[in-house]
């Protein structure tokens, strides 16, 4: 039985202007100790279906549908079962470790207050064990710095202290959300390079969140695709690179400028993604997509398997997609997204 | 932390100064004052002020003899109206008692404004929240000399339960208190439940709250101090806004304190009450400031000191 | 008062909607016609306006005007009436209360008014010039509005009120002169935000004279922020001076105002001249409601966020 399941997941958040469906019939399944990645562009709901795993969501955000870990069920869970596996076999790291860390609080208080919670640790003892896994995610002189606030760190080190912060009860299943979106590059790669050493040497299971299909290519054994809320693609992480069988994965893929391609050849997706309010009634990318049909308007096509491990949602023929490039059609540019705006608003509550 | 008081102080220092330095001038420059000789003032006094200030002294010395008194001896010299009785005399009279009620006003605002106002913001949209809204819109538009007469009106006058005015034991209290601090206590209330609401959306809450930490923690241990931050930058102006009121509540209820004398010393045109009361609420307000830099310097450890 | 984060966080929109692209003020409109409250309040500003201006045609007596029959037992005749066309009753003098409130009406308003519209004018460009400018003047600038702030305004404004006469021109300079304090230090901070952006590069880098930038990139981005403090601001100077009044120590008879009209029936409210009181405190509750609420929508509108 798999680690964590997932089905029919929907998330929707209420706000002044309607209704936004942010996640919409999402099924996963996480095996023990594998590593998924999640892939899409910001809006895409990736954020908001892992806040939903976890109980986090704002509070205007409603989540139905079902989420079983090892075997029970967790979503809208009572407070007091959520906060026995907050932190002690599900843990997250987020996106942003400048704001993501209490700014009031010294690392030392924010990572014992941990141990001391699941563990029953004495404070002194929890303060020691939170500096060794500081030293276990190559902060140099943990003991000394522990004592410090976030804001006395650089931005690589604070999400060292995250990361650690979250392994501190070594948990089943650690979900990172971007956590390397705020990093210059160089420390993003220092960072990644952790992540992997450390799930192997603790043998958790990592959904991985993150825009970048680059850092899906080094460190992930499968690969969804998101967009609009929905899977577009899911598959192990070679073929999505060699074999891409969603227009919406090619187009990723093309966007990623390449050293041995001509700059010029960079080719971005034509539109903007859909206003998550008015949900398109079909399949989200429709409007983008170079291989339109009539019908991708009118009803989401299933998530389909068409090979060992692979799925993927759409119309258009296997064959056509993978010939390449269809001429592309010019687009009359969609309303501007609002799902930016509306995690915004989300996050004020 | 010394450093950075002292660096406060020597901004405090200068605008106190200044602010005496321009009361005598003003006072100076008032027509039909005592040093204009346009009004017969009594013997007595016109002795009195010529001991303190030297009448016939060049302007710059007065200046000096008057920041000296003050700053030196606490002394804002004789009274333009009364020829026994010093600027003073009359402080010492009036100031225990406006620190009496507007002390008790001001910590009352201060504990029933943040708990009121988290409680409103942990249960948004619940009767609570609905209070707290309700009653901070409703202090907005009743400030102190609105309520002064409708509880006059409602405790006194119809159901007789509390005195109307004078001073003495805590039943005298009641109403001064509760007409000076309501406006503060809803201002706070709103102040705590918005910061606490923008707080409990923040990223750091919900790392918190990943953490498996029970509700009552995550609002204790990690959204308190940043909510509160707001509050006490409020604390400032509701410092001085409150000394303002006690002006209302001493007209009102006649509870006898520098309010009083302010505002009568204001229609006597006794103008060395007037600027003896000024200098103290903007030295007290000043020193309030201070304080109030302090405790914000302690609670957020960004602020370098 | 006006809570300053929920400016900030006002400013920060206003500057992130320019930077976008995108006009804030046509959404704006649409959640503002949506909010009840603030619609409804927006109709009572109206009426009280009307009020205002055309309410001396409707009075049966003029202000100045002492009833003779009702003089000196205003408990027992000077009640409402609409037979001896005293609507909201008299005064202990026997002028009609009706004619009395709208002329309080009308200096209560002026002063919310124009103290606000000195507040906005100074505040903006002495605001936008400090963060335009920056560097020492800056410093100096915002200095000195420290320790302005620091000195208790109201005590300072009825010793000059005392000391140079009390008079309508006093009372606004007054009012006026203290109340920008706030508003350019938020004006400031927008400014500053704003000042790095491409389109005020731009236009520096193409020689547009400095001052010239503020009136006509800056001082339109501010928009947003000033009206709503304007809105918020009017009631506060219409408290400040119904404080003063209420003191004895602002508008002087015959000229009259809430705060003095209210102190006046708080006075005699003991010999059952309730009506006194009631009147005005209604005009003075119902417009200050008013305000509030339309200055919260608007700023709601523009800030939406679910406070």
């Amino acid at each position: 039985m798999s680690l964590l399941q997932i089905r029919d997941l929907n998330v929707r958040f209420a706000t002044t202007d309607g209704e936004v469906s942010a996640v919409n019939g999402i099924n996963l399944d996480v095996a023990r100790g594998e590593t998924l990645g999640i892939v899409g562009e910001s809006g895409s709901g990736k954020s908001q279906l892992a806040f939903s795993i976890m109980g986090l969501l704002a509070r205007n955000g409603r989540a139905t549908g079902s989420v079983r870990f090892d075997g029970a069920e967790i979503l809208n869970a009572p407070a007091p079962l959520l906060n026995k596996i907050r932190a002690e076999r599900i843990a997250m790291v987020f996106q942003d470790p400048m704001t993501s860390l209490n700014p009031y609080m010294r690392v030392s208080d924010q990572m014992a207050e941990v141990l001391m919670l699941h563990k029953g640790m004495g404070k002194a003892q929890a303060v020691a064990e939170s500096a060794r896994m500081l030293d276990a995610v190559k902060i140099p002189d943990a003991k000394g710095r522990i004592r410090l606030y976030p804001h006395e760190f650089s931005g690589g080190m604070r999400q060292r202290v995250m990361i650690a912060m979250a392994l501190l009860c070594r948990p089943d299943l650690l979900i990172a959300d971007e956590p390397t979106t705020a990093l210059d590059v160089t420390v993003q790669a220092q960072i990644m390079e952790l992540m992997a050493d450390l799930q192997r040497e603790f043998g958790m299971a990592m959904i991985l969140i993150t825009h970048d299909l680059g850092v899906v290519a080094g460190s992930c054994e499968r690969v969804m695709v998101m967009y609009g809320g929905r899977i577009m693609e899911r598959a192990p992480v070679d073929p999505i690179f060699a074999d891409p069988a969603h227009p919406y994965t090619q187009g990723l893929l093309a966007a990623i400028p390449r050293v041995d391609q001509k700059g010029d050849q960079l080719s971005a997706i034509p539109g903007s993604p859909p206003n998550m309010t008015h949900p398109p009634a079909g399949c989200p990318f429709a409007p983008r997509c170079a291989y339109v049909m009539p019908v991708c308007g009118q009803t989401m096509p299933p998530l389909d398997a068409f090979a060992p491990g692979r799925e993927r949602a759409c119309y258009a023929s296997l064959d056509v997609v993978r010939k390449g490039h269809a001429p592309q059609p010019d687009l009359p540019e969609p309303a501007a997204a609002d799902l930016d705006e509306m995690q915004e608003s989300a996050h004020d509550h | 932390m010394f450093g950075f008081i002292l660096r406060r102080l020597a901004v405090a220092i200068p605008t106190l100064l200044l602010l005496i330095v321009l009361s005598f001038l003003l006072m100076h420059a008032a027509p039909g004052g005592p040093f204009t000789q346009e009004r017969a003032l009594p013997p007595q006094i016109i002795a009195n002020l010529n001991a303190k200030y030297g009448l016939d002294e060049p302007l710059w010395r007065q200046i000096i003899n008057y920041v000296w008194g003050i700053v030196a001896h606490f002394d804002f010299g004789p009274s333009f109206v009364y020829p026994d009785r010093t600027v003073n005399q009359i402080i010492a009279a009036g100031f225990p008692v406006t620190l009496t009620y507007g002390g008790i006003a001001f910590v009352a605002a201060v504990l029933v404004g943040v708990s009121l106002g988290v409680s409103a913001a942990i249960r948004q949209n619940s009767w609570v929240d609905y209070l707290a809204v309700g009653t901070s819109i409703g202090a907005q538009v009743l400030p102190n000399f609105v309520m002064a007469p409708i509880l006059v009106l409602v405790f006194t006058l119809w159901l007789g339960w509390l005195p109307g005015g004078g001073w003495g034991g805590p039943i005298y209290w009641i109403m001064p208190v509760v007409a000076l601090s309501t406006s503060f206590m809803a201002s706070i209330a709103r102040i705590t439940r918005s910061s606490m609401l923008e707080v409990l959306g923040s990223n750091h809450i919900r790392t918190a709250r990943a953490k498996g930490l029970s509700e009552s923690k995550v609002i204790l241990r990690h959204a308190l101090k940043p909510a509160l931050l707001p509050v006490i930058s409020y604390l400032g102006p509701a410092f001085v806004t409150m000394i303002t009121g006690s002006v209302v509540v001493d007209m009102y209820f006649s509870t006898g304190g520098i309010g009083r004398s302010f505002v009568d010393s204001a229609l006597n045109r006794d103008y060395a009450v007037m600027m003896g009361i000024t200098i103290l609420v903007g030295a007290l307000t000043i020193l309030f400031s201070l304080v109030v830099d302090v405790l914000y310097a302690w609670i957020d450890p960004k602020i370098r000191y | 008062m006006i809570d300053t984060q929920q400016m900030q966080s006002l400013a920060a929109r206003m500057t992130e909607a320019e930077v976008k692209g995108r006009s804030p003020w046509a959404d704006a409109r649409r959640r503002f016609r949506r909010n009840k409250a603030a619609m409804v309040s927006l109709v009572i500003l109206i009426l009280v306006a009307l009020f205002a201006i055309f309410g001396n045609s409707l009075a049966g007596w003029s202000n100045e005007e002492m009833d003779f029959e009702v003089m000196g037992n205003a408990a027992t005749m000077g009640m409402p009436s609409f037979a001896n066309g005293h609507y909201f009753g008299t005064d202990d003098l026997g002028r009609d209360l009706f004619s009395r409130t709208v002329q309080g009406t009308q200096v209560s308003l002026m002063v919310g008014l124009i103290g606000a519209g000195i507040a906005v004018i100074v505040g903006t460009l002495y605001g936008a010039t400090a963060g335009y400018v920056g560097g020492r003047t800056d410093a100096i600038m915002m200095r000195t509005v420290d320790i302005l702030l620091a000195i208790p305004y109201m005590f300072v404004l009825i010793l000059l009120l005392v000391i140079f006469g009390r008079s309508m021109s006093m009372l606004f300079l007054g009012i006026g002169l203290i109340s920008w304090l706030e508003m350019s230090r938020i004006v400031r901070g927008q400014t500053l935000s704003l000042k790095n952006r491409e389109f005020i590069e731009a236009a520096r880098a193409t020689g547009v004279p400095g001052w010239k930038i503020i009136i006509r990139h800056i001082v339109p981005n501010l928009l947003g922020v000033v009206a709503v403090y304007a809105t918020l601001l009017v009631p506060l100077m219409i408290l400040s001076e119904s404080f003063i009044s209420f003191l004895g120590l602002g508008v002087q008879e015959p000229l009259t105002s809430w705060g003095a009209l209210i102190s006046e029936g708080a006075g005699t409210m003991n010999y059952g001249t309730l009506w006194q009181l009631i009147f005005p405190l209604f005009f003075f509750c119902i417009t200050l409601f008013a305000f509030f609420f339309v200055g919260d929508g608007l700023r709601d509108a523009l800030d939406p966020k679910d406070r």
